[in-house]
Order: C-alpha cells, then structure tokens, then sequence
C-alpha cells in the first residue's frame, strides 16, 4: 500500500529555491494529516553542505542523489531517478514546487508513473481523506477543484501560494545509489541573470506597461531594487520589445501573487489582470482616472508615474533609513 | 524534415469565463476560439524550420469538429496537412489520456520533430507536451525560445527561472514553445485559398488503433469550479501634490498594509 509522503527539492548553484521550501512545508502538513513521514528527495552534483538544511523544514529523511551526472538538470535523468525511487518506495503523494524545471520534471514523471498530476496547485485540502487540490485555470479567470485518482498524487504548487513553516527537526540523510540509465539530452551551458529575484517567487513586483512609453525602465528597476522585488511588464511593454518575454506578467505569460504588486502605466487589461489579481495588495499608478487598473488596485495614484514613482523610491529610501 | 505539431483549440484570452449550472465547466456559447497562443508559436516555428530544411508539417490534434477552424487557420499560414482525432470518448480526457491519444497518432507516423505549446491557456497545465514525449520514448526540451537543426541533433535555449539553459538532444525529439520564440505570420489570402483544398484527416480512436477503453479513465476530476473573489477597487490617494500622495502611499503600505 502506498504510504509516505515524498518532496522533490530542487537547487540551483547550491542555493534551493523559496518554492522547495513551500512544497516542504506543505508536505509537512499533508504528511502530519495522513499520519505518515515526509522524505525530501535532492539531486545534483555536490549537495554534502546543503541538504541537512531540509530537516529544518520538516522532512524526517533526506535522500541525496549524489552525482556528477546529475549536476544539471536534465528532464531524462533526472525523472528515471526519481521514477525508480518512487517504484521502490511506493510513497501516497509526491509535491514539488511549479517551476519550469518542476513543471517539466512532474509531466514527465505523471507520464512515466501513470500518475495523476494538479499542476500549480495554490491550495491543497482533504475531503474525508481525500486530497482536494484548488488549481488556477483560464490564467487565473478560474479557480478549479481537483480530484485525484491513483498513485502516487503528484502536486506541483504554484511558488509564493503556500506558507513556510520551520521545524525543529533534523532529518536523516540517507544516500541514494543512482542510475540515470540511458541519456539522451546533454547541457550545452546556462547563463543565470544574477542578483535578479524570480518574478514568480518575488515579495514584491513593480510592473510597467504602456505608460512607460519606451524601453528606460529606470524609474521601475529603482523601486523593484529597493524593495527587494522584481520588475514585470505588461504584454504591450513586451510586445514593443521594451523587455524581455520572460517579465511579462499575465495570461500568456507569468501569473504572479506577491505580497505587493505595483502597476505603473498599466491599463488593466483582463488578460493583465488574470495574471496578477491573486497580489495581496495592488496598487496602480496611472495619469488615466478611468484606467480599468483602478477599479481594481487596493490604492490607486492617478498622476505621472514618471513623477510619482522616484518619489515613492525616495519614502521607501527614508523608511529604510538609506537617507 | 518531417515535423508535427500539436495543437489545441482554446477561447481567446479577451474572453469572459462563466461557470455552467453544473459548477464544473465553463459556458461555451459567447466565446471565440482560436488557436492557442503557444501553439501558434510552435506552428511559425515549424513553417521556418521546413523553409529552411524542406519536408512538411503537420497539424495534430484532439477536440470537437469545430477544431477543425483552428487546424485551417494553421494550413492557411502554411502546414501541410492536419489530423484532427474526434471521438465521443476522447471528450473529458485529462492531459495524459489526451497526450496518450496523440502519441498513438504519432507512433502510426513517424516524426523527426515535434513541436508543442507549453501550456494551453485553457487548462494552463504545461502537461500534454513532456507527456507525449514520455510516451514516444524521445528526449523533450521545455519553454524554447530559440533553436537550430544541426545534423541529426536539435540545440535549443530553454528558459528556466531566472535565465536561459542551452541543450542539446538526437531526434526525433519534442520542444515546446516559450513566448519569444517568434513572431508568428498572418495567414495570407493565397494561404486561405490554398489551405480549403488541403487535407484534414479526421479519425475516430478506433482509426488510430486506440480502444477507447485503452485511454486510461482520467486520473484528474474537476469536482468543483468557482469565480476568484473580485478585486475590489480601494481608495484613491488625494493629496495637494505628487510628494503627498507618495508620503500617504508609502505610510499605508507600511503601516497599515504592512507589505513594506
């Protein structure tokens, strides 16, 4: 019979990410409700000084694939070791966070396992004892809940959706004979965007839309700097080619829930809003008192964001105590 | 260079989501549908690859008969043929019987590429992809915004959070697309015309050589579905100047938002 509870942790350059440590806690949660362990499974090249800092998150055992041919992740290798950790162990549930890497990863896997699979979970409950996972679907417009037949239930949860909880514990670590049997995919090299908090996984998003009236996004990037956020954009500031696709926030691009959001000379288009509206607090900044934004930002500003947002960087410098 | 894509019909993200009175799936009778945006990438992205290596492209896909208009409009930018899978018992698959569907298509011919969206933005769940590929036995690579055909091997740059990877894989293999990609052509008016005399297949499981019972039961069920809570619109800071308005904002979201 299935039993367990199984969180793929995922690292990058040695550092997990903040969604590693929600899946951990929510596993944690899932595998307190079923009255069983929660055991973290890591891979990559050289994890001897990080994985003991999963213990701190629940995880009663560490199991560390250690290899150098699993130093970067590759979707075939990567999903045959945990594949045939999961035939062995047989665990009830597996989460891991919905990155890009654990999107790619947990399809793959549900495909290797016939296993069912909620993807970007934002919400996972039990009827009975049965896991009940609430998923964002039409980019957000709807809010969908998932039934889950067979094993093992894999749940990939949106980042920045569920709550850290720190633990006490320790946690066992336990090394994990691999084989990552026959690879195909071979990594070229990777370029990372260093200092740049992920916009999906950031506190706080500064956004710019058409306002911006071109590519010197300055004003924006100060803001986002000094708050330890990221800097989004709508899809007209993409679609001018003032930034990258990959900042673009809404339907077909990222869905975002920070803390804050700030919209600056965004409109509010509903394939805009879909991608943010799960913010906690909105606020909009925009010259246009009928923009769409504002009916539905927490606070609104209407005026010049070219004046308005330095001197709400200069408030945040002073709050900081920077001045 | 034989290449395949994949491809979904899905409402047009303009449109407006209601809830049917069964509380589990959406009302369809006001909505415009078009081709998925990132299946739309994939389509241009095949249309270069065929100009720049000859072959052919075909369309796949799995829906009602009014699939059929997306899979057009795809012949109209330039693919060659479409295979459309309509069978009573293909509706309500979830995303693995449904890629388990068109891998079948894909093992009766086979491909050098496939090419797929990363997500629907109907179901938004970056499943179908990888999961084809897993049943095809081939390599896949996610989110590509950029790729070049070398010999027998595809070299892709994937996105991943916060950068880009560059991987190399033997065809045949699966990507799918990442906005960026392209920018993907309207269809011509030559292109229209042309495209009413190109074929569209359109099969049953039981053309394909799939029971219907061999689709699996989904695995997935949506038990209920609801409308997020709607943003309300808040308060509008006034102030004699832009500094004021900044110092209230700033002193709100501070002390009584507490998100900063």
């Amino acid at each position: 019979m299935s039993q367990g509870v199984l969180a793929i942790a995922e690292q990058i350059e040695g550092v997990f990410r903040k969604v590693t440590y929600e899946a951990l806690s929510e596993g944690r949660r899932i595998a307190d409700r079923l009255n069983c362990d929660l055991t973290a499974i890591i891979l990559g090249a050289d994890l001897d000084n990080i994985s003991k800092e999963l213990g701190q998150y629940g995880a009663d055992r560490i199991i560390v694939a250690q290899s150098p041919t699993l130093s970067e992740y590759l979707t075939d290798a990567y999903t045959t070791v945990i594949a045939d950790y999961i035939n062995k162990e047989n665990p009830a549930v597996v989460i891991l966070g919905a990155s890009t890497q654990g999107k790619d990863l947990s399809a793959r896997l549900s495909a290797r396992l016939n296993a069912p699979l909620a993807m970007d979970c934002v919400a996972i409950r039990f009827e009975e004892n049965n896991i009940i996972a609430t998923r964002p679907m039409y980019g957000g417009k709807i809010l969908a809940d998932i039934a889950l037949d067979g094993n093992p239930q894999i749940l990939a949860i949106r980042p920045n959706a569920m709550t850290i909880t720190n633990t006490a514990g320790a946690g066992s670590i336990e090394k994990l004979d691999t084989d990552t049997g026959n690879m195909v995919l071979q990594f070229i090299e990777k370029s990372l965007d260093t200092g740049k908090v992920e916009l999906t996984e950031a506190d706080t998003v500064v956004s710019g839309g058409r306002g911006m009236a071109g590519a010197d996004f300055t004003v924006i990037e100060e803001l986002a700097q000094l708050l330890d956020g990221a800097v989004g954009a709508s899809r007209s500031a993409v679609d001018e080619g003032w930034r990258p696709a990959s900042d673009q926030v809404g339907q077909t691009g990222k869905v975002v829930s920070p803390n804050l959001y700030i919209a600056c000379g965004i409109s509010g288009a509903i394939q805009h809003l879909a991608g943010m509206s799960s913010s906690k607090v909105v606020v909009a900044i925009n010259k246009d008192p009928e923009a769409p934004i504002f009916s539905k930002a927490d606070f609104g500003i209407e005026g010049d964001l070219f004046e308005i947002v330095p001197l709400i960087a200069e408030q945040v410098k002073k709050l900081k105590g920077r001045i | 260079m034989e290449i395949a894509v994949l491809l979904k019909q899905v409402p047009a993200t303009e449109s407006l989501i209601e809830i049917t009175d069964d509380g589990i799936s959406i009302k369809t009778d006001d909505i415009k549908w078009v081709i998925n945006p990132y299946d739309e990438f994939a389509v241009e992205e095949a249309l270069q690859i065929k100009e720049a290596h000859g072959g052919s492209v075909t369309i796949i896909s799995v829906g009602p008969e009014k699939t059929t208009e997306a899979i057009r409009t795809a012949l109209a930018m330039g693919a060659d043929k479409g295979i459309l899978i309509n069978d009573p018992a293909a509706e309500g698959c979830d995303g693995l019987s449904t890629a388990r569907i068109l891998a079948a298509v894909l093992k009766e011919t086979p491909f050098d590429l496939i090419i797929a969206g990363q997500r629907a933005v109907d179901d938004d769940n970056f499943q179908v992809g990888p999961a084809v590929a897993e049943f095809l036995g081939i390599p896949n690579i996610s989110m590509v915004i950029k790729q070049e055909i070398i010999d027998a091997k595809i070299r892709c740059h994937g996105t991943i959070d916060g950068g880009t990877v560059i991987l190399e894989a033997p065809l045949p293999a699966l990507f799918t697309t990442q906005r960026g990609l392209n920018e993907p052509r309207y269809a011509s008016l030559p292109g229209i015309m042309k495209a009413k005399k190109k074929p569209i297949d359109i099969k049953t499981l039981a053309d394909i050589g799939l029971e219907a019972d061999r689709i699996g039961k989904p695995l997935t069920r949506i038990v209920a579905m609801q409308i997020p809570p709607e943003r309300k619109g808040g308060r509008m800071i006034t102030g004699d100047s832009a500094q004021a308005k900044a110092v209230e904002l700033v002193r709100i979201l501070h002390e009584e938002a507490k998100v900063i």
